[in-house]
């Protein structure tokens, strides 16, 4: 007899196991908060810089300097919580391919995916999730202008939107470890990539921004991940123009499709897997 | 001295081929790195649109027009080709922790030498792949650049600064390598040099942008000389007495490391107990 496990109370296993890990080893913890918490700062004093010297990035865009924050703080929601849950796994699942231990957690009763996925949640990369509320708090009170209650209830379901694109990508990325043996340089890749998602799309403009915006918003959806949710916080909602809701709309889509996409990936990596030395 | 010139050959000569073994993975990582510029040329381009039309006029940011920014971070990546030494400390200090390091200690080879030779050689070939994807950008990126030509001055000073800033990031990083010897665990001490690294050696914007103390601050330490500076020489930001000061500078800081670290090598291989092996 067969019995489906409890994907809830597994995650909160592992969720419970890392943070057990994590306090054995305090110093270290602290330090890792420390170091991440330190380069989010070093992007904020560079973002205030460029604010020194530019009213807005991007003539007549809107993005001006507390809007940019509000844009600079859902990046961090959607980083800290790709990094917490997701990127260590992603960097061990291709660690795993290569030397054969994926054994190991194919023979479980579990979703494959799930557990390659969750196995380890980085707490200190919660910390960021704080500073990220604190940003956002802050230049929600500094803007002039207040959202509304149905843009505040969406936002938080779009970062998670966010979260589902950036996590699609990051798997499938480490999936391919299958087919190429190593992925060093592609996980590089991932980082080049969603680096295109830190700014807002209207930068992307002229001959050679309109095919970068086309490729990163329908192909390879990361302008979609960070922009929707901001655009949402940063505009009052105006359903007479079809940006305003097309986008949102679109994004959903681009989240499914991603999610679908990554799942095709991983079963099909699995398929290729040759179980190194075992 | 016969003897020496031909290990130094040896070397040079193994170190060569070891890298060449990757050359696929290698010519694609150097075309990526190219990406974060491009993030980079349209954020500047956004930022001079939305300064051109709230002032009017010829738009400069602390004497940098938008063409000059462009060159400019083209020209720090030239730099970092010179200076980014990946791998070096960590390298040293992980062969510290797991007594690698003995190696230099009983055979007639001199750590810092190898090491040395080790990463020109890497250096080589990476000029030699990484001249493809470089001319390719620079060549589409043409217009951005001043249109006279160098003179004879300013380009031989901007070789002088190039190489120093090797000669640079080798010792620097060497040294913060060396350090292993004392704390063994040197990954965080790293995260804060490349953080700091990343931010003050110009790669992320010109540092005239710095404000007051931040860029006074910033003109004392070495870092600036190993993206910023060349860059700076190169685009004629730095000229006459200016150019021969920093100049100068450059070369204190690289004698002042390459002494750092020979210095942190004695001292820590008086330290040093190796077991084993």
């Amino acid at each position: 007899m067969s019995q489906r496990p409890s994907y809830l109370r597994v995650f909160l296993a592992f969720a419970r196991n890392s943070l057990v890990r994590d306090m054995t080893f305090r110093a270290n913890f602290l330090i890792e908060t420390f170091s991440s918490m330190s380069w989010v700062f070093m992007n904020l004093g560079f973002y205030l810089l460029i604010f020194r010297y530019t009213p807005m990035i991007g003539a007549g865009t809107g993005w001006g300097k507390h809007q940019f924050l509000l844009f600079f703080a859902t990046t961090l929601l959607i980083n800290s919580l790709v990094h917490a849950f997701f990127m260590r796994n992603a960097h061990e699942f291709s660690e795993l391919i290569r030397t054969g231990t994926l054994d190991f957690a194919l023979v479980k009763p579990i979703d494959t995916q799930f557990l390659v996925s969750l196995t380890r949640v980085e707490w200190s990369s919660l910390a960021n999730f704080a500073v990220g509320l604190a940003v956002l708090g802050y230049s929600l009170w500094k803007v002039d202008y207040m959202p509304g209650p149905v843009q505040l209830a969406l936002y938080p379901i779009y970062v998670l939107c966010g979260v589902a694109i950036l996590y699609s990508l990051m798997i499938s990325l480490a999936a391919s470890a299958v087919w190429l043996g190593r992925n060093q340089t592609l996980y590089n890749f991932w980082f080049y990539i969603t680096n295109f998602s830190r700014y807002p799309m209207e930068i992307y403009q002229g001959t050679f921004g309109d095919p970068i915006r086309w490729l990163f918003t329908f192909l390879i959806p990361v302008l979609v991940a960070v922009n929707v949710p901001a655009r949402l916080l940063v505009r009052p909602l105006d359903p007479k123009s079809p940006e305003d809701w097309l986008l949102p709309l679109f994004a959903i889509v681009a989240t499914a499709g991603s999610l679908a996409a990554s799942r095709w990936v991983f079963n099909r990596s699995l398929l290729s897997y040759r179980s190194a030395s075992s | 001295m016969f003897a020496r010139t031909n290990t130094t050959w040896t070397i040079l000569r193994i170190s060569i081929e070891e890298r060449l073994v990757y050359r696929g993975d290698f010519a694609l990582g150097t075309l990526m790195r190219f990406l974060p510029i491009v993030t980079q040329v349209f954020l500047w381009g956004a930022v001079f649109s939305a300064v051109a039309s709230a002032g009017g006029g010829e738009t400069r940011i602390v004497g940098y027009s938008y063409h000059d920014f462009i060159a400019y971070f083209l020209l720090t990546m030239v730099s970092r080709a010179f200076s980014s030494m990946p791998g070096l400390a960590s390298g040293i200090a992980r062969d510290i922790r797991d007594g690698t390091v003995k190696k230099y200690l009983i055979q007639p080879i001199d750590m810092l030498h190898f090491l040395f030779l080790y990463r020109v050689a890497h250096k080589l070939v990476y000029y030699a792949v990484a001249i493809g994807p470089f001319a390719l950008v620079f060549f589409l990126c043409r217009d951005f650049f001043p249109d006279e030509p160098l003179d004879l001055a300013t380009l031989l000073a901007y070789l002088a600064s190039l190489v120093m800033a090797f000669l640079l990031g080798f010792f620097l990083e060497a040294t913060i390598g060396m350090l292993g010897f004392w704390f063994l665990e040197v990954s965080s001490l790293l995260f804060v040099y490349m953080l700091f690294n990343f931010f003050f050696s110009g790669h992320m914007f010109p540092i005239d942008m710095l404000p007051g103390a931040w860029g006074d601050l910033v003109r004392m330490i070495p870092l600036q000389y190993l993206a910023y500076f060349p860059s700076a020489v190169f685009l004629r930001k730095v000229t006459g007495p200016d150019l021969a000061w920093g100049l100068a500078l450059q070369l204190f800081w690289v004698l002042f490391f390459a002494l750092a670290s020979r210095w942190a090598f004695r001292r820590g291989v008086r330290r040093y107990s190796g077991f084993g092996g």
